[in-house]
């Protein structure tokens, strides 16, 4: 391979990693908006969605299409289940969870966050065994070449479905009516109730689109490195966080800049340095960014007030 | 005098400890032994916690971290510098005491230089951020000794010899330092420093504005609470014949929560039963490994909901003691 065509390979993969990783991080970055808690169970929510698709995948048949690919309103149905499957989860955590401290000090949630994420990751253990499992082909994967660089369609569907949810999240957030109202309870939750507006509701909503993003990165997690497994959450749900606060915790196209920064730099990291550091470069650039600048690449200075 | 009478207590603990020690040396199984000796490294590790947890009201979650820096210095210069301890004092129990406790101290400074190394940039973040700092920081740190290859790699640290690390952590070892260590950290969470930590829990900014060094002591509450996590991590290495990169995995950090929040975030005495706690269920749910965790996930979740003061909240035994003594003499007192 050219050395080139070696490195638009990197990037090309980079940005497929980079928008599964931005697709969890808007989850992050959304209830951390509104709430102020960093929602360490996301991650499961990520992992639950990856085998609710594989549940659905296997449950609508898809190895009596093994050699011509699944049709594509099935594969569109397995991702729209999974994606309410996971919605639901995530509003089942914040009410049984996360509402009842939402007013105790910071560090209650944060430490009911973490075990409602420790919880999943072990039921998740119990109940799909800890060992991963290979992917359903959902899609059926063609190769082409372009240049040097090999393409997949499995890849462009990675593309195509974090475009696709990403422009629909714009969308909501700034012309819908419930989108209009997440804003003003992140701008300030207790000037939005004054004005009328069903905080209890909006976070819900939050939660929900938040946990449904994760899960359609769960299956496109899943379509492209073929393997599951329960505890993929934690790891995965980590570098989605620190996408999150590269670009700007709260700020929705920050997350996005900072999911493809990420997955770009893990897999040069792994490309050109060594396969052992891949892991460990996101935590040198989470506490290179806390250091030169806290707030993120696009986010706001606020000063902190008594 | 005072002196005289501090060096009469400590001789007198001494004794106290050497005798218990030997006499669990043959009176108990070594399965409970090694129950009794896990319970005192985790009190260790709970107290040292506790500290930035609790009494500075910071958030760690990475704490295993240190704990590996302290069990790799502590196991690799103890090996390291055996020959030349045994050339001087020639070979004996206390030339394997002097080797062991040197190779403690400088696992613990090793640790409380990562200590260090994690809290002076990190610590001028607000609670969340340096929970996951610190995360980051405990999984850095366990994949470069999984991959330092002059330390075993994955497979583990098991010294030169093919018998492993020599097995020097006793009960009277491990309670010498429980002991040690738990009057320090008592001492410093009730001197004018301990109090500079509290205020930093109760509100930094009105901390601060009140001229306290907060970046400085936060550092300081970091440096001491690692350097104690790495001495419980040499007397966790010199228990078994080696240690492994998946020793300190985050389940380990988790663990350590489990302790200081079940006790009580800010108290010591809350530390050190919950220290004692998960030592014993650990071992009582051995048969239930794969439940272990879901368990304490549900434990965590529930006090959260329930009591998130935990146990003591962050009073002391002694003070509830006292209290409730104090208020039984009252009302007698009222009686008559």
């Amino acid at each position: 391979m050219l050395p080139v065509s070696e490195f638009l390979q990197q990037i090309l993969n980079g940005l497929s990693l980079g928008s599964i990783y931005a697709l969890i991080a808007l989850g992050y970055t959304m209830v951390y908006g509104i709430l102020k808690l960093i929602n360490f169970a996301h991650g499961e929510l990520f992992m639950v969605g990856a085998y609710a698709g594989y549940y659905a995948a296997i449950g609508l048949g898809v190895e009596n299409y093994a050699n011509g690919g699944f049709p594509l309103y099935l594969a569109a149905l397995v991702l729209a289940l999974a994606m309410g499957a996971a919605a639901l989860l995530g509003i089942a955590i914040e009410a049984f969870a996360y509402r009842p401290v939402r007013s105790a000090p910071r560090l209650t949630p944060l430490i009911t966050a973490i075990g409602v994420s420790l919880f999943l990751q072990n039921a998740a253990m119990l109940l799909f065994s800890p060992n991963p499992r290979p992917y359903p082909p959902i899609l059926h994967e063609v190769r082409f070449e372009l240049g040097g660089v090999i393409v997949t369609n499995v890849k462009l569907a990675i593309f195509g479905v974090a475009l696709a949810l990403m422009l629909g999240l714009t969308w909501f957030v700034q012309k819908t009516w419930t989108g209009k109202a997440m804003r003003a309870v992140s701008t300030n939750i207790d000037a939005a109730r004054l004005m009328g507006i069903d905080s209890n509701h909006i976070i819900r909503a939050t939660f929900a689109v938040g946990s449904a993003l994760a899960a359609a990165g769960g299956i496109l997690f899943g379509l492209d490195q073929i393997m599951i497994g329960p505890l993929m959450g934690m790891l995965t749900g980590l570098k989605a966080f620190v996408a999150a606060v590269l670009g700007g915790i709260g700020n929705i196209r920050g997350a996005v800049l900072g999911g493809l920064l990420i997955g770009l730099a893990e897999q040069l990291t792994a490309g050109y340095l060594s396969p052992d550091y891949r892991d460990a470069i996101t935590f040198v650039i989470l506490i290179g960014i806390l250091i030169l600048r806290p707030e993120g690449l696009l986010g706001v200075v606020r000063p902190e007030k008594v | 005098m005072q002196l005289a009478r501090r060096l009469a207590v400590a001789t007198a603990i001494a004794l106290v400890l050497y005798g218990v020690g030997w006499w669990m040396e043959d009176g108990l199984i070594e399965y409970v032994q090694r129950i009794v000796l896990l319970a005192g490294i985790n009190v260790i590790l709970a107290v040292s916690l506790n500290l930035i947890n609790g009494t500075t009201g910071q958030f760690s979650i990475g704490h295993a971290g240190f704990m590996a820096v302290g069990a790799y210095g502590a196991a690799f210069f103890g090996v390291q510098l055996a020959p030349s301890v045994q050339s001087l004092l020639g070979a004996g129990s206390l030339a394997d005491a002097v080797t062991f406790n040197l190779a403690l101290v400088i696992g613990a400074l090793l640790a409380a230089l990562a200590g260090l190394l994690v809290g002076a940039p990190s610590l001028r973040l607000r609670g969340d951020y340096l929970a996951v700092v610190t995360l980051g920081f405990g999984e850095i740190i366990r994949i470069s000794f999984n991959n330092a290859q002059f330390l075993g790699a994955a497979t583990g640290y098991f010294g030169d010899s093919p018998a492993g690390l020599p097995a020097f952590t006793s009960f009277f070892w491990v309670y010498a330092w429980v002991i040690a260590i738990v009057i320090a950290i008592r001492n410093l969470t009730f001197s004018q420093t301990g109090r500079s930590l509290a205020a930093i829990r109760e509100d930094e900014i009105a901390a601060e504005a009140m001229a306290t060094p907060t970046t400085r002591l936060k550092v300081l509450a970091f440096a001491v609470s690692a350097a104690c996590a790495g001495i419980a991590g040499g007397l966790f290495a010199y228990m078994q014949s080696g240690i492994r990169p998946e020793d300190f995995r985050f389940d380990k950090s988790i663990d350590m929560i489990v302790m200081i929040i079940v006790g009580g975030l800010g108290s010591i005495s809350g530390a050190i039963v919950g220290g004692v706690f998960v030592a014993v269920t650990l071992e009582l749910m051995r048969d239930l490994q794969q439940y272990r965790l879901v368990l304490y996930a549900l434990l965590l979740i529930v006090i959260m909901l329930v009591r998130p003061q935990g146990l003591f909240g962050s009073r002391e035994l002694t003070e509830l003691v006292r209290s409730r003594l104090g208020r039984r003499r009252l009302s007698s007192g009222a009686a008559k």
